[in-house]
């Protein structure tokens, strides 16, 4: 089994794509020189122009043209450079790609990923730092996925490109060199959720890079004599309801962690769906973290005042079980 | 002007096609007014038939379509069934798209029409992939995008044409340029020498073209088209109309002067003006009468049968959104 960065992981599943399928391509900004990460190192050399293209900086006619491209039989994985710049092509992604399969009264698809590198990431500032995964959760048509380590970078993105669905693909920017081992036998089953760590005391759900630092946080709870069970969620849409509800009914004890902003974020959905369903069985209140609603600043002091971090998940898991007591 | 004489037979057809466009929006427009059974809005093309017919004309069924919320005459002309259109537009079961799309996001995809679409020069950067992809398969079907002149002042007017001058894309910009950007003079709203030009500064080959002359505009198109099979790289045509109705069917159009459509319908209506040319080539007025009322008959007896179909069943609500996380599996 090899070891694989976070980057090297992705470029395997898309030269695995690429070789098994030809109707597989890729497009974005400078994608010829590696892309912008070095996420499409070497591929060019591979498949070609044709098939690792080069696009003119015109976020929207990369959506755009993707998707024509898409509904004719080929399936493009579309770059966008920095989750932010998105923006630009959001009449594309939600009024266009995920709405036609059924304005079109199901004649056509639209089997595309689409790759938005979005977090934080040293002194970016707020331009080119954001987490919007919550938005795309929000939109009907779109399969929404956070992959947070090495073989989920493969295995969900292969699961990605094989999907018949367009899948906005929300990658880590501040990860590309984490590395672990990757299987690539392993399958991906969208909206399925990974236990992480298993435990008794405590639920912390998590996703992307958050979901890493949760780690950290179980194993410093465990120092301290707490059992934490760590869920990473992998996908917001559709997202693992039964992991959560069954780990919450093992521990009675919730919280919730992601690097985007806590007002309207996923991690409400999570609480709220928890609260409905299976209220009765907690044991304690929620936690629910996320980042302040500022924005993401370039001074190194001022950015970190908006990361959630390791620690205060601790926090928040003692919170949670001292009021029960 | 080309002579209708040296093809009768393609000018009898071209006519054939603007009275169907013409007989199916007159017949949409009452079905929203008099009947009702049109809930939503409609962007009827009325005097715009010349750009659908002559364009379409020159298109095989593979070829790819991309239209505009004003887009029923480019569509019935691309060969769509009137009725499953009618039905679309009536929201029942066994339109186009199942009731689901209405007026503005009609499709058939088996006539290689790959939709309408809500949002003004959304479908420019969409044609350009799909002719994208038709390059990347290799095969020789070309692609036709149809906007209107309000659509030059969006952005993927820019980011679409660029895109497709760059990757020499097999396909065919239409400018239907009916001089109205909804509710105001496009022409108040728009630096410089407007489409054309904007279109020649990406170093596209632009052809300009009397919008209600169908002869013209087939020959013009059946041009291009010859050049687009053959690997010539994309191309434009600015073809200038005229908006005989309101932004929709229910909008007055009190803001232009009130003569201004009839003398426009006198000057230039497309379907008198080709019936004039047909019958100086020796059309008796018994035939052009005979394609004036079975366009009529077909689309009275369309919209009757339309209304007669039920509503989609409701669970359809839920149906065709994704494959993955379905709401009709599990919607909250």
């Amino acid at each position: 089994m090899p070891t694989l960065s976070y980057r090297d992981a992705s470029l395997a599943a898309i030269q695995h794509s690429m070789r098994e399928d030809s109707t597989v391509w890729c497009v974005g900004e400078d994608l010829g020189r590696g892309g912008v990460f070095g996420q499409y190192k070497g591929l060019r050399e591979e498949f070609g122009e044709a098939r690792i293209s080069d696009a003119p900086i015109s976020e929207a006619a990369i959506m755009g043209a993707a998707f024509g491209a898409a509904m004719i039989g080929t399936r493009p994985i579309v770059e966008m450079r920095f989750s932010d710049f998105a923006l630009c092509a959001t009449d594309e992604l939600v009024n266009q790609i995920a709405k036609a399969r059924f304005m079109f009264g199901g004649q056509s698809r639209a089997p595309m990923v689409i790759r938005k590198p979005m977090g934080l990431w040293r002194s970016s500032a707020a331009q080119h730092s954001q987490s919007l995964e919550s938005w795309y959760a929000h939109i009907p048509g779109l399969v929404v996925v956070c992959p947070g380590t090495p073989q989920d970078n493969y295995s969900m993105l292969m699961a990605a490109i094989a999907c018949d669905d367009p899948v906005v693909y929300l990658e880590h920017k501040g990860i590309w060199d984490l590395e672990g081992d990757v299987d690539f036998s392993k399958k991906y089953e969208f909206g399925k959720a990974e236990i992480r760590r298993e435990g008794s005391d405590v639920t912390i759900v998590s996703w992307s890079n958050t979901a890493n630092l949760a780690m950290e946080a179980a194993e410093a709870l465990s120092n301290q004599g707490v059992s934490a069970e760590i869920i990473d969620l992998r996908s917001l849409w559709p997202w693992d309801k039964e992991a959560v509800l069954k780990s919450v009914a093992k521990t009675g004890h919730l919280v919730v962690a992601h690097e985007s902003v806590a007002v309207g974020g996923f991690g409400a959905e999570i609480v709220a769906t928890v609260a409905e369903k299976a209220g009765h069985t907690l044991k304690g209140p929620v936690r629910r973290l996320g980042a302040p609603r500022s924005l993401v600043s370039y001074a190194p002091n001022l950015e970190d005042m908006l990361r959630v971090t390791s620690e205060m998940m601790v926090t928040a898991a003692q919170e949670t079980l001292k009021k029960a007591s | 002007m080309t002579s209708a004489g040296h093809n009768f037979e393609r000018g009898r057809s071209l006519l054939e096609m603007m009275e169907r466009i013409r007989a199916f929006e007159e017949q949409a427009c009452l079905a929203a007014e008099r009947d009702q059974l049109v809930l939503g809005a409609i962007h009827p093309s009325i005097g715009q038939e010349a750009v659908a017919a002559g364009i379409m004309h020159n298109l095989k069924k593979e070829d790819i379509l991309l239209s505009t919320h004003r887009g029923h005459g480019h569509t019935l002309a691309k060969g769509a069934s009137s009725l499953a259109m009618m039905r679309e537009l009536l929201g029942r079961e066994g339109g186009c798209c199942g009731g689901k799309g209405g007026s503005m996001h009609i499709a058939d995809f088996d006539v290689g029409m790959l939709g309408a679409n809500g949002v003004v020069g959304a479908n420019i950067t969409i044609a350009a992939g799909a002719a994208h992809a038709i390059k990347l398969l290799g095969d020789n079907r070309i692609v036709v995008d149809i906007f209107g002149d309000g659509a030059i002042n969006r952005g993927p007017f820019l980011e679409g044409m660029n895109w497709a001058v760059v990757f020499k894309l097999p396909i065919l910009f239409v400018c239907e340029d009916n001089q109205y950007s909804a509710t105001t003079r496009t022409a108040s709203m728009t630096a410089g020498d407007g489409a054309a030009t904007r279109a020649v500064s990406l170093g596209m080959r632009s052809t300009t073209v009397d919008g209600n002359d169908v002869e013209a505009i087939a020959d013009t198109a059946a041009d291009i088209a010859a050049r687009l099979r053959a690997g010539g790289p994309p191309e434009f045509l600015h073809a200038k109309t005229y908006r005989r109705t309101g932004h929709t069917s229910f909008d007055p159009a009190t803001y232009r002067p009130a003569n201004e459509a009839t003398e426009e319908e006198k000057r230039s209506d497309p379907i008198k003006r080709q019936r004039a040319i047909l019958q100086t080539a020796g059309m008796s007025e018994a035939d052009t009468q005979s394609l004036h009322q079975s366009a009529q008959k077909e689309m009275i007896d369309i919209l009757k049968e339309a209304a007669n179909t039920p509503f989609p069943a409701d669970a359809t609500a839920f149906n065709d959104v994704q494959d993955i996380g379905s709401p009709a599996v599990e919607a909250y």
